[in-house]
């Protein structure tokens, strides 16, 4: 009995979006009367952080300071139509959807800064929060100031409504020829694991993963979608099934005591790595990350046990129970 | 039966049944928000409060018991809007994404670090057993647990 | 890269994260109404059955029940999720008219003063069900010899043949998506080698630690208010306003902050029973998940079955690659299409396979309806594919480094579906892997690019 090493690899890559697109997404961003603005999108906020990265998307096109953004979500009365927030989907669509949107609320405030300073609005520069005449940064006027007179003073509207769809793909039902996805990210994580020949166990010690996300509009929460997706994966990898004797529907899990998800305990070294390779079609080259981060694992380990042991175990999750079975029935063929 | 006991540093007087757990009565008839309903069963941690100081899945907790003693829950950590050190770590370390699970996590930590203010890796995972998190990959919520240990 | 930019690439702070760590962020479980009633499910204890007979008469007659929901108070009983992005077919029942098709399907509701006395209420419901056989395995459904337990006389979804490829019922078809480019079977008689694999991916749950919950409130003049812990609004909005015969904008979806998601709150998949039950009750009414419902009820990932055939040259080429993808919807369609179809046109992986046969087949049985989940149909390809490629290496007995920067796709070739591959970049990806691993490649590995 012996506890044998070894290291697996998995390259992937994500296809952004809804599958064949067909899939709008559509907001409103409507100044306040006090020159703050507010982003309406029928998305949802499930943690994965999208009232900050969707506020600085806005922020960077209309060129207003991020603190004067509010993000409201997930509700139809407010917001226009958007299919919905999964498929990584909303940085990509409701992305480009609020680029368009702040891009017609920056005009806006262009034209009336112009009115206001007495320039043409070609000699202004907007970023930040502020407008100013090019090449004179120091002599600013606010955003905010901007916005609000522009409702108080010059009786013009802020507001900017945004759309993006990808048009559905044509599929040719012969060949499936069809255009599926926006644009692919990629990613690879190679798994080290330690398998005990005994018990059956598998440890992972450690995961190192690449991803290419096309730009990480926020590191930090790019970073958070990295870890979660690793450990989610991990739980794939080894344990989590609601059939454990699929295709039988006998010992079928009703709770976390039989259905384990991994804790703190169980997570292992993860070294991560983010490449940005924007792509055209994105908001600012961003592509999808929220699920691509959980692809790769379960693969990345098996491969690995089936380095460590030399059998390849073919159904997930694999269990102590399957690996003493692959090792007896390597040990029977010898 | 009438039970009266201290909720957050309140006084609260409440008829419950002598099946109800805490978590019910908190929940559905006191709205309390930061305590949720994750299993039922004592085994995601997302109902716990603190009685008399010490953590409890308030799901598997009658109320009666709480009769006379004092309960408390996340929303009484910060003072004046000042965050508690276990709370600004959290913060600081993006140690939540949906946030269902953090006021339990929140609170298992504190009690853990009153109780044992330097806790070792094992000491600290099997304190965090009983907490169920789907979404960080326990991560940054270890790193924030840490760093509040260092200071 | 990012100096170009004021603020998208920096490290801003969740916006959430102060709610949370108080305590104050809104999940619906908080959201109730004065007035306010509880609903539980009577569910079926068998995975296939005729419904024979249901007695609700000793249940209503129970203190504080105030009304029992079956398939006669739906307006418009047979739907399906998307719709609205046409995915068909429209096969399932808000409440079962007379089949079963899963284990602990609602079969009606019970509506009461609270949670409690709804359960005990669902509990005292008599439903005599007639126990058919269960169609569970997807190579046995597919068989002639299979219980067929579809309306329209096999296991699996006739894909359409519509210009938009869609997924259409009724016309009389193949019973599988299909990517064809190249010649397969020529690729695999002139191969040096051909591997074989096969690769399983059984049901995986969700389990966001926030099960389902939602509150319906009915508003005058034929509204409703339904908050629900729901990713995508409106798809609840469509389906409520498809079954309740209402118009779409009579019906506002909100969606406060959501307790986890990962896929498992895609499908509307019990807002429409709550919709119907508080219109017919004139009072909001609220449905609280347990977490045995989480699991036994709510979607899962889909179980998918995946086989290869792969033509490789001894220099280490992928020739051509024949695959047969098996995806179990469960008792109903949800997504599955969709999934079908986004994980076949994808069985190549991110690489260059110049011949290929793939038949994706969506298959039905007798379990809860799968769907959506954290990279639906990319997890399942991505694990199938990783792993022959595996196989292939070792059969090859080439390096697994080498073996992927070889095959892996350029910008300037084509995929299997035809589209002209621009954002290639797997390469370049790998050799980061590389270095961050400390593997050391030969040189002419790493002089490689997506580029050539």
């Amino acid at each position: 009995m012996a506890k044998l090493r070894g290291r697996g690899i998995a390259a992937i890559c994500y296809p952004t979006g809804m599958n064949l697109g067909g899939d709008p997404s559509q907001t409103v961003i409507i100044a306040q009367p006090d020159g703050t603005f507010v982003v309406n999108v029928a998305s949802v906020e499930l943690g994965q952080g999208l009232r900050t990265v969707l506020a600085q998307i806005a922020a960077e096109a209309i060129g207003a300071s991020i603190e004067d953004i509010e993000v409201r979500f997930g509700d139809t009365q407010l917001a226009p139509h958007d299919t919905g927030t999964f498929a990584s989907r909303t940085t990509h669509r409701m992305g480009n959807a609020i680029i368009k949107a702040g891009q017609e609320v920056r005009q806006i405030l262009l034209d009336v800064a112009s009115k206001i300073l007495e320039v043409s609005p070609q000699d202004l520069e907007i970023r930040n929060g502020k407008i100013w005449v090019r090449g004179v940064p120091d002599k600013f006027i606010s955003v905010r100031e901007v916005a609000s007179q522009a409702q108080f003073v010059y009786n013009i509207p802020v507001v900017g409504k945004g759309h993006y769809v990808k048009p559905k793909s044509i599929v040719d039902p012969e060949t499936g020829e069809s255009d599926p996805h926006s644009t692919m990210a990629h990613g690879c994580v190679v798994a080290d694991v330690e398998v005990d020949t005994e018990t059956g166990e598998v440890t992972v010690l450690r995961l190192f993963t690449v991803y290419e996300v096309g730009r990480a509009v926020n590191p930090k929460l790019v970073e958070g979608q990295i870890i979660g997706g690793a450990v989610m994966g991990l739980g794939a990898a080894l344990r989590e099934t609601v059939y454990p004797r699929y295709p039988q529907i006998i010992h079928q899990t009703t709770s976390f005591r039989e259905y384990v998800l991994p804790t703190a305990g169980d997570v292992p070294k993860i070294i991560y790595k983010i490449v940005e390779s924007p792509t055209p079609t994105g908001p600012y080259g961003a592509k999808g990350v929220g699920e691509m981060v959980a692809n790769g694992i379960a693969p990345a380990i098996v491969n690995a046990v089936y380095d460590a042991i030399g059998v390849q175990i073919t159904e997930l999750p694999i269990t102590p129970e399957k690996v003493l079975k692959a090792l007896s029935e390597k040990g029977k063929s010898k | 039966m009438r039970i009266r006991f201290r909720l957050d540093g309140q006084s609260v007087e409440v008829d419950v049944k002598h099946t109800e757990t805490l978590l019910r009565v908190l929940k559905d008839r006191l709205g309390v928000g930061s305590v949720h309903f994750g299993c039922g069963e004592g085994s995601c941690g997302a109902c716990i409060v603190l009685i008399d100081g010490r953590p409890r899945y308030s799901c598997l907790t009658l109320a009666g018991y709480v009769d006379g003693k004092e309960v408390s829950t996340v929303a009484a950590l910060a003072r004046d809007g000042e965050l508690t050190e276990i709370q600004k770590a959290f913060v600081e370390n993006n140690a939540a994404q949906c946030g269902y699970c953090t006021p339990g996590m929140i609170l298992i930590v504190r009690a853990l670090l009153e109780k044992n203010p330097s806790p070792s890796d094992e000491e600290l995972f099997d304190a965090l057993a009983g907490n169920l998190c789907r979404c960080t990959g326990y991560v940054p919520i270890i790193n924030a647990i840490r760093s509040v240990i260092k200071r | 890269m990012s100096e170009q930019f004021s603020i998208v690439g920096k490290p801003i702070m969740n916006a959430q994260l102060l709610g949370h760590v108080t305590g104050s962020t809104q999940y619906v479980d908080e959201i109730s109404f004065p007035g306010m009633l509880w609903m539980k499910a009577v569910r079926s204890p068998v995975p296939r059955g005729k419904i024979r007979r249901i007695d609700t008469s000793k249940a209503e007659k129970l203190p504080g029940v105030v009304r029992i929901i079956t398939a006669k108070d739906v307006p418009n009983n047979i739907h399906v999720n998307m719709a609205a992005i046409g995915i068909g077919p429209p096969d399932e029942p808000v409440l079962p008219e007379d089949e079963v098709n899963y284990k602990g399907e609602a079969i009606c509701l019970v509506v009461a003063k609270d949670e409690e006395t709804a359960a005990k209420a669902a509990e005292m419901v008599e439903v005599e069900i007639e126990e058919l056989p269960p169609v569970l395995d997807m190579e046995e459904a597919l068989k002639p010899s299979a219980p067929v337990i579809k309306k329209w006389g096999m296991n699996a979804f006739i894909f359409g043949s519509g210009m938009d490829g869609a997924t259409r019922p009724g016309r009389p078809g193949r019973p599988l998506f299909l990517v064809k480019r190249g010649e397969v079977e020529i690729a695999l008689k002139q191969a040096d080698y051909v591997v074989e694999g096969s690769y399983l991916i059984p049901p995986i749950e969700h389990a966001p630690i926030e099960p389902h919950v939602c509150v319906a409130k009915p508003e005058p003049g034929q509204r409703l208010t339904i908050y629900t812990t729901t990713q995508a609004p409106y798809f609840v909005r469509d389906n409520v306003a498809t079954i309740l015969n209402i118009p779409p904008s009579n019906i506002r979806v909100v969606a406060p902050a959501v307790g986890g998601g990962f896929g498992g709150k895609v499908d509307p998949e019990f807002e429409m029973q709550v919709a119907v039950a508080a219109m017919c009750v004139g009072r909001p009414v609220k449905w609280r998940w347990t977490r045995e419902e989480e699991f036994t009820i709510s979607t899962t990932r889909p179980a998918v079955k995946i086989e290869f055939q792969d033509a490789l040259s001894k220099d280490g080429l992928i020739l051509g690659r024949k695959a047969r993808l098996l995806h179990d919807s469960g008792a109903y369609t949800r997504t599955s299409p969709y999934g079908v179809i986004k994980a076949t046109v994808n069985l190549s992986g991110p690489y260059y396979i110049p011949n290929v046969h793939y038949e994706g087949y969506c298959v039905y049985t007798n379990r809860q309806p799968s769907s959506a989940m954290r990279g639906y149909g990319v997890f399942e390809f991505s694990y199938a594919v990783e792993l022959q490629m595996e196989r292939d290496a070792k059969k090859l007995g080439i390096d697994s480094w080498e073996f992927r920067f070889k095959n892996a796709y350029r910008n300037g070739q084509v995929s299997a579906t035809g589209k002209l591959i621009d954002d290639a970049y797997l390469i370049e990806v790998m050799k980061e892997a590389v270095a961050l691993a400390g593997v050391s490649l030969p040189n002419h590995l790493l002089q490689m690019s997506s580029w050539g």
